[in-house]
């Protein structure tokens, strides 16, 4: 069973709920459980769990680079290219390799076969185990725009196969593609909101991609319930999306997050309230424990 | 005219709470263009009541199309699409419409000329008056690629309207992360106010969009949102402020009046003795200097 932890809005809570569920899976009931940080721009839920890395892996796309003894300055390799990633002068190609999505169109396009590719790094992933789980995340490398080829290539290499294994996606804030790139092929999507006009309005927007768009089973977790006000409440009832726990606001939390700690051993009267989110996917997915 | 972006890398951490009041401070005594930069998740006219007067629509890029009639099913087109996006059914061929990029590699390499590129309406973008000035923002449809795209669109009508109307501050309130829409947030820049949360991810996250907006040549400020929360990871903030020779700008502690603001749509700034839109104010009085 796949799971993504998905919000609209970043800071909901993502990877407090993420981090939560698979460490009270993996402690306590024993799973088998595999926790993925998709949010290869700004990953966090390694300082929470301090996995051990056995594996890294660069992950490059192939760029363009010009033979200028073959090149005859066709303009063919620009003409051709949808991002704007070379310009052709009189006498010299420029490439821009940040802008660059790794296609191959200049290359199989120039006629003078004057193209070949060189990898770009755009960052690394890597997998080990952190306590009783499986850990993966992927890097983002400061400076590159292209987020979406690092989370496609982390969820190939370490989603197990096994339908059996609880496979947790944390995934990045937005609606974009870098979310979608996360959220498909997983059989639920946990939607992590707070309870104001902000979580309200981007949730909206995340029920719209998961449940509208890519069909997928949804349910709300509503965090630091108790503050602001009951419009994510009435819209969940309204549009029939199920709340599967209102996590309350205590400041304690936000103090055991904030250093580091993992929120369900420092606060373990929790732990139930997860195993309950949990339970209830399950049942919304139809897996057997 | 000034351009001012708004970051933090980590998502929540109070960007859009923080714009809205420093708008609210600086409407009344300069001349103010607002644009929200966060396209798939745009919070600002939450706070800023804002009226559309014009919407546009924003082609973000091309989506291949197969003609069935005209396949003869040689499968060239999948072989060459690097990012999965033609799905064979018992040799029938389709686009994934969510999986394309639009390079177009597969239109040129068809030899039947099954292939067509159309356009693909991915969003909308917007020009509203507001009673702090002039707001453009957009609304990426769900599930869209090229956000960065659609943030360049929000900034370059943002900056003609600011240069027309003689603006003295273009206020930028910037997407999370450091990938492609917030390196479209940051680039041309004056300045960017990089909003922190004193926590561990928050630290990690600063350093990160701290990096990028160095990587791109803009000059960054930090100021400290719930600062209390966590007093030891603030002067952990502190630390690396001066280590990196970043201003510290202020510090604002958490204060229930930033959500009784927000639900009643307004920026915290309404609430003026509220120990956040104190905090704000300073910030204001600090950036009103770098704008002189």
């Amino acid at each position: 069973m796949i799971v993504t932890v998905a919000s609209g809005k970043g800071g909901t809570g993502k990877t407090l709920v993420a981090t939560g569920l698979a460490a009270v899976l993996a402690r306590e009931e024993g799973a088998d459980v595999h926790l993925v940080d998709c949010d290869v721009e700004e990953p966090n839920a390694h300082l929470f769990l301090e996995p051990r890395f056995d594996h890294s892996e660069e992950v490059t796309i192939p760029v363009p680079r010009v033979d200028l003894d073959l090149c005859d300055f066709c303009g063919r390799c620009a003409k051709v290219c949808a991002f704007h990633a070379l310009a052709v002068l009189p006498d010299r190609v420029m490439i821009f390799p940040e802008m660059c999505h790794g296609c191959g169109s200049c290359t199989l396009q120039c006629p003078q076969g004057a193209i070949s590719e060189e990898p770009k790094t755009l960052g690394r992933i890597e997998w080990g185990r952190a306590g009783g789980l499986s850990f993966a995340q992927g890097v983002l490398e400061v400076g590159q725009a292209l987020a979406t080829p690092l989370i496609r290539r982390l969820k190939a290499r370490v989603i197990p196969d096994d339908p059996g294994a609880t496979v947790i996606l944390d995934a990045p804030p937005g609606n974009a593609c870098s979310a979608v790139e996360t959220v498909k092929g997983s059989h639920f999507a946990l939607l992590v909101t707070e309870p104001t006009p902000f979580g309200l309005h981007d949730l909206k927007l995340a029920v719209e991609l998961a449940r509208d768009a890519l069909g997928l089973p949804v349910g709300v977790v509503i965090n630091r319930d108790g503050l602001g006000d009951a419009g994510v409440e009435d819209y969940c009832a309204a549009v029939g999306v199920p709340v599967l726990a209102r996590l309350p606001y205590d400041r304690r939390i936000a103090e055991a997050y904030s250093d580091g700690r993992l929120w369900v051993e420092a606060l373990p009267e929790y732990q139930g309230l997860v195993l309950d989110i949990a339970r209830s996917i399950r049942e919304r997915v139809g897996v057997k424990p | 005219m000034k351009e001012l972006v708004v970051l933090s890398g980590k998502g929540g951490t109070g960007k859009t709470s923080v714009v809205g009041a420093i708008a609210d401070l600086a409407a009344t005594e300069r001349r103010l263009v607002l644009a929200d930069a966060d396209v798939d998740a745009a919070n600002l006219e939450i706070i800023v009541s804002p009226e559309v007067i014009e919407t546009h629509q924003f082609v973000g890029g091309n989506v291949a199309q197969i003609d069935p009639d005209l396949c003869t099913g040689c499968g060239l087109c999948a072989e060459t699409c690097r990012f999965e996006a033609i799905l064979e059914d018992g040799g029938l061929y389709s686009v994934d419409q969510v999986g394309c990029e639009g390079c177009a590699a597969c239109f040129y390499v068809c030899p039947a000329g099954a292939i067509q590129m159309e356009e693909r309406v991915s969003g909308e973008w917007y020009r509203s008056e507001s009673p702090l000035g002039p707001l453009f923002h957009a609304r990426l449809s769900p599930g869209q690629e090229n956000s960065g795209k659609l943030v360049i669109q929000v900034k370059m009508s943002a900056r003609a309207a600011a240069g027309r109307a003689k603006a003295d501050l273009l206020l930028v309130d910037g997407p999370p992360g450091i990938g492609c829409p917030a390196i479209a947030a940051t680039g041309g820049a004056n300045l960017a106010l990089l909003v922190a949360e004193p926590s561990v991810s928050g630290v990690h996250d600063l350093e990160r969009i701290l990096a990028t907006t160095r990587h791109f040549g803009v000059p960054a400020a930090v100021c400290v949102n719930k600062a209390d929360i966590n007093p030891t990871r603030t002067a952990e903030i502190e630390r690396m402020c001066r280590s990196e020779e970043v201003p510290l700008l202020a510090q604002i502690p958490f204060d229930r009046a930033v959500v009784e603001t927000l639900v009643r749509r307004e920026p915290v700034t309404r609430r003026p003795d509220s120990p956040a839109a104190m905090a704000i104010k300073g910030l204001w009085r600090e950036l009103r200097q770098w704008l002189e």
